[in-house]
C-alpha cells in the first residue's frame, strides 16, 4: 500500500507539466490535436518507466562521477527503441510528432526523475514513479491539446463537436495559442491550488 | 541568395523559440535578466555552431558509411554532451575571461534541446556543412534575440502589480505567446 503514494505523487500532487513545469518543449509543440498528446505521453511514459527501471537496477554499477552519461545513454538507448517501433507500426503519428521523438532524450523529466528518485530507491517504487509521472504528464498535456483541439479547430480526438457554420480561433492550434493555453492552465492551477491547501 | 534565405528563415520565420518550441526550458528559465540572457545567448551561439559541425562529420563519415543511422540519437546526444566539456575545459585554460562571462551557462546547454534539435534537423534538410553551419549560428542568434526581447520584457514586469496566481511561469508563457504572434507576421518575409 505504501507503494501505491510513489503512482500517486505525480498525477497530480508534483504534476511535471503544471506544477514542475518540466519537459515544456513538447508539451507546446505536440499539442495540436489530442491524439498526439496521447502518442507522446505514451512513447515518453514508456522511456521513464524503462529507464526509471534500469538506473535503480543499476545503481549501485554506475560510478557516481560518470552518472549523468550513464543515465543519458540508458535514456537514449529506450528512445531508439520507441523510435523504431513507432516508425514501423504508427507512421502517420511518428510523421506528426517528427523531431519530438528522438528529443524525448533530452526531456528533463526523464532525467530528472532519474537523479531525484531512481538512482536512490529500488525497483518497484521506481517503476511506480515513472508510472505516475508519465500518466500524469500524458494525461496533463492530452488536456492541454483537447482546449487547443476543441478551440482551433472545433473537434476532440477528430470529433466534430461544433456545427459547420461555426468559425473556429485557427490561432489555438497555431504556436501562440499554445503557450497562452498552456499559461492560463498553470494559472488555473495556481489558483486551485491556493484554494484547496488552506 | 540561398544563405541569406537561410538565415532569415531560421531568426525570424521559424524562431526556434517561438515558432519551434525548441528550447524552452532555457528560454523561461535564464530570461529574468538582460545581461544573463546575452551570456547564455553566447554559450549557445558557440555551442550550437560546433556541434552541427561535428554531427555533419559524425553523420556522413561515419553512421551511413556504416549503415548504423539509426544510432543517431544515441551519437548526436554523447557527442553534445561531450563537446560542452570540452569547449568548458579548453575555455578555462585559454580563455578565462570568457569561461567566466560563459561559464555558468555550459553546463546547462547539455540540456538545452535544441542544440540536439537543430543537429537533427540539418541532417533532415540534407544541408551541405557549411549550410548547417550557417543554419546552426543563425537559429542561435534566434534563440537569443528571443531571449533578449523577453528579458527586456520581464525587467519592466518587475514592477507592476499582478493577480497572485498569474506571476512566474503563466505571465511569462502568456508574453511569449504574444511575442510568437508577433513573430508571425514575418511569415510571408521569404
Amino acid at each position: 500500500m505504501k507503494n501505491m503514494k510513489f503512482f500517486t505523487e505525480g498525477l497530480v500532487r508534483s504534476n511535471p507539466t503544471f506544477v514542475l513545469v518540466l519537459g515544456t518543449c513538447p508539451t507546446l509543440a505536440v499539442t495540436t490535436a489530442a491524439i498526439n498528446g496521447i502518442g507522446m505521453g505514451a512513447a515518453t511514459t514508456f522511456v521513464l518507466v524503462c529507464s526509471n527501471l534500469l538506473i535503480a537496477a543499476l545503481k549501485n554499477y554506475i560510478p557516481d562521477k560518470v552518472r549523468i552519461a550513464a543515465f543519458i545513454l540508458i535514456i537514449a538507448s529506450f528512445v531508439t527503441v520507441v523510435d523504431l517501433v513507432m516508425k514501423a507500426f504508427t507512421p502517420d503519428l511518428y510523421n506528426t510528432l517528427g523531431i519530438f521523438i528522438p528529443l524525448i532524450v533530452v526531456n528533463c523529466i526523464i532525467l530528472g526523475r532519474a537523479e531525484a528518485f531512481a538512482q536512490k530507491n529500488k525497483v518497484v517504487p521506481a517503476i511506480l514513479d515513472g508510472l505516475g509521472m508519465g500518466i500524469g504528464f500524458t494525461l496533463a498535456i492530452t488536456l492541454l491539446a483537447s482546449i487547443r483541439e476543441l478551440l482551433g479547430n472545433g473537434s476532440i480526438f477528430d470529433i466534430k463537436l461544433v456545427g459547420d457554420n461555426v468559425s473556429t480561433i485557427l490561432l489555438f492550434i497555431l504556436p501562440p495559442g499554445a503557450f497562452i493555453t498552456y499559461g492560463y492552465l498553470i494559472a488555473l492551477m495556481n489558483r486551485l491550488k491556493a484554494r484547496y491547501s488552506n | 541568395m540561398e544563405y541569406i534565405n537561410i538565415i532569415i528563415l531560421a531568426l525570424l520565420v521559424n524562431n526556434v523559440v517561438l515558432a519551434q518550441f525548441l528550447g524552452i526550458c532555457p528560454f523561461l528559465g535564464v530570461s529574468g535578466k538582460v545581461s544573463t540572457s546575452l551570456g547564455m545567448g553566447a554559450a549557445v551561439v558557440f555551442v550550437m555552431a560546433l556541434a552541427n559541425l561535428v554531427t555533419y562529420l559524425i553523420q556522413y563519415y561515419m553512421l551511413i558509411p556504416l549503415k548504423v543511422e539509426f544510432m543517431q540519437t544515441i551519437t548526436f546526444i554523447l557527442i553534445i554532451a561531450f563537446l560542452v566539456q570540452v569547449v568548458e575545459i579548453i575555455l578555462k585554460k585559454s580563455a578565462p575571461s570568457l569561461y567566466q562571462a560563459l561559464g555558468i551557462y555550459l553546463p546547462l546547454i547539455t540540456t538545452n534541446c535544441a542544440v540536439l534539435g537543430i543537429a537533427i534537423l540539418a541532417i533532415q534538410k540534407e544541408y551541405s556543412l557549411l549550410e548547417s553551419v550557417v543554419y546552426s549560428s543563425a537559429t542561435a542568434i534566434g534563440f537569443t534575440f528571443a531571449l533578449i526581447l523577453m528579458a527586456g520584457i520581464r525587467e519592466q514586469l518587475e514592477l507592476l502589480d499582478m493577480p497572485k496566481g498569474m506571476k512566474g511561469f503563466p505571465l511569462t508563457l502568456i508574453i511569449a505567446g504574444l511575442l510568437s504572434m508577433a513573430f508571425m507576421g514575418f511569415a510571408g518575409l521569404v
